[in-house]
């Protein structure tokens, strides 16, 4: 049961980088790597102010403000620079690994011992239960497991409602439309260059948000554990359009929720059967590789049948 | 007014496919004229265009409208003044957004776009009046992806989109030359209505000599990056497909003659 919860805990954590991959491969159609650079960055920032007993509110902002910055550069990299889109990731994801060890002076930082947001939504679970542990059909939680999961699916219905109102404002409806079609958004009067710098901003910042929590949910951060952030977005993404489909943003939003969930489940089911850990990467990446040709060979699958049946 | 003064491109220059696109290109259009602009295939009448708009900076020159000097402003400042519509029905709009959301980017151009709700009621009522009025029943379909129309509905609304805010210029590439006849003509009637009603000033390329020959109170004609021919008024109005038929095989005799002598002398001298 514990094993449950602390998935879908984590699952609504990470949705946090569906989300930002969301921005930056659907929305923009920008291949932006950088994601495994600045959640990194938003543990980094989050740890270190964390262990210097700034305000855990405060912390998680700077980690969000973080992120933003660096996508904020990748994006200027890649439009005022005209550098490619993937190499402008990679520059500034290589750039942030020395960033973040400077950030954190070693290679991880334990936060076990600060007032976190893992503490507070704790205070406030255990003074809902008035008591440590819940019974739920017959099965003990502990209460910190329980407002930890609470508190993170609140903030994940927050950020993608808010994501879904912003994206409908006249600024949102013109980042959209700068992803759609470029060329006519120019002529409307927008700068499309600062719409991606401002996108991918927004979406680094979320995932950076997703590295902070993390770390104050499990207690440390790492210098390595932004790695495969991109992949693991992207895989809960596309999950989410399996699911929902690709029609509407409010769905895609969800979708991407959804999707991010049922994967941190389904390794978590597959780490319970005795999956070896050093695998999951791997195996994410063949999932994510076959998401994306699967489509291609079935509709090609499909047009070369009828012919061969002619001849 | 639009002041285009000796404004000159070169693509590609010093290599072996270096072309000069505009040479020294002058030209004054008044407030209110419609512009018909023609020529043989690599005239630099689409760069003209591509020149005003922004698309890229010209070499030398300036380009100025309504008083003020565009040379160096980047595209989409320009487009605060310029509404413009594109050969490529897939240009002009955002494919996968709906008809009412890409009427709304257009209801802000030049405008600062903040965290304002588009789609108000009185809005939306305004653009299902201006839509209804394309005869195309669109109207119900406002909230439907603009991928889903045919390439006329889709230029029909760009048209509708570019002169939504009334701008100080309009320019129209080639906009009917990926359309069907029939959605040719529609887009043509549509274009001629909106430019008489609002008054505009229009820069439109074309291929079709009777559209040439039928529209605007100005017709240029352009070869090899220079303009090659200017007729204004009642002399436009005189102007036949025919007439503009046989200007173009004068031109094409010109080149061949060109060519020609130049064999000539190849074999003579070298």
């Amino acid at each position: 049961m514990s094993l449950l919860l602390g998935a879908l805990t984590v699952g609504f954590i990470f949705s946090l980088v569906a989300l930002g991959v969301l921005i930056s491969f659907r929305i923009f159609a920008f291949p932006d790597i950088t994601a495994d650079g600045s959640s990194t960055l938003g543990a980094a920032l989050a740890a270190m102010l964390l262990v210097h007993n700034v305000n855990p509110v405060l912390a998680t902002s700077a980690a969000f403000v973080g992120g933003f910055l660096a996508g904020t550069l990748t994006g200027t990299l890649a439009t005022k620079f005209k550098i490619n889109g993937l190499l402008a990731g990679i520059l500034v994801m290589t750039g942030l690994y020395s960033v973040n060890l400077h950030i954190m002076g070693r290679s991880n930082i334990s936060v076990l011992g600060s007032s976190t947001l893992s503490t507070y939504a704790e205070r406030v679970g255990t003074a809902l239960t008035r008591n440590n542990t819940l019974n739920v059909m017959g099965w003990e939680i502990t209460a910190l497991e329980a407002s930890l999961l609470m508190a993170s699916f609140l903030f994940i219905v927050l950020a993608g409602c808010v994501m879904y109102v912003f994206f409908q404002t006249n600024l949102g409806t013109a980042m959209r439309a700068t992803g759609d079609n470029n060329e006519m958004v120019r002529a409307l009067g927008v700068n499309d260059e600062n719409m991606i710098i401002l996108g991918l901003g927004l979406s680094n910042g979320l995932i950076a948000l997703a590295g902070a929590f993390i770390t104050q949910y499990q207690g440390f951060a790492d210098v390595q554990m932004g790695i495969g952030m991109v992949v693991w977005g992207l895989a809960s993404v596309i999950i989410g359009e399996a699911l929902v489909g690709t029609k509407q943003l409010g769905l895609t939003i969800t979708g991407a929720v959804m999707g991010s969930v049922l994967f941190r489940l389904l390794v978590a089911i597959a780490l319970r059967l005795g999956l070896n850990p050093n695998d999951l990467k791997l195996i994410t990446a063949v999932f994510v590789f076959a998401a994306l040709v699967t489509p291609g060979l079935l509709k090609r699958f499909k047009t070369l049948k009828p012919r061969s049946s002619h001849a | 007014m639009l002041e285009i003064r000796a404004v000159s491109k070169t693509f590609n220059p010093g290599t072996p496919n270096e072309l000069r696109a505009l040479q020294a290109i002058d030209l004054t259009v008044n407030d209110g004229s419609f512009v018909v602009i023609i020529g043989t295939n690599g005239s630099g009448k689409s760069t003209l265009l591509n020149a005003v708009a922004g698309s890229f900076f010209i070499d030398s020159g300036a380009i100025s409208l309504a008083g003020a000097d565009l040379t160096r402003w980047p595209e989409h400042r320009r487009a605060k003044l310029i509404g413009r519509v594109f050969q490529n029905p897939f240009s002009g709009t955002a494919a996968n957004m709906s008809i009412a959301e890409n009427l709304a980017l257009a209801a802000y151009r030049g405008k600062p776009r903040r965290l304002g709700w588009p789609l108000g009621h009185a809005l939306l009522s305004q653009f299902r009046d201006r839509v209804r009025q394309l005869n195309m029943g669109l109207e119900d379909r406002l909230k439907n992806p603009i991928g889903s129309l045919s390439g006329g509905q889709r230029q029909a609304l760009t048209l509708l989109m570019a002169t939504w805010l009334r701008p100080d210029l309009l320019l129209l590439d080639e906009h009917t030359a990926a359309l069907d006849p029939k959605s040719a003509d529609q887009v043509i009637a549509l274009t001629d209505t909106i430019v008489r009603r609002d008054k505009l000033t229009t820069l439109m390329v074309t291929h079709s000599m009777q559209q040439a020959a039928n529209l605007g109170d100005r017709l240029i004609m352009m070869h090899r990056g220079r303009i090659i021919q200017d007729f204004q008024g009642a002399e436009k109005k005189r102007i036949r497909v025919d007439d503009l038929l046989a200007r173009f095989e004068e031109v094409r005799r010109a080149e061949l003659l060109d060519e020609s002598a130049a064999e000539m002398l190849r074999r003579v001298y070298v």
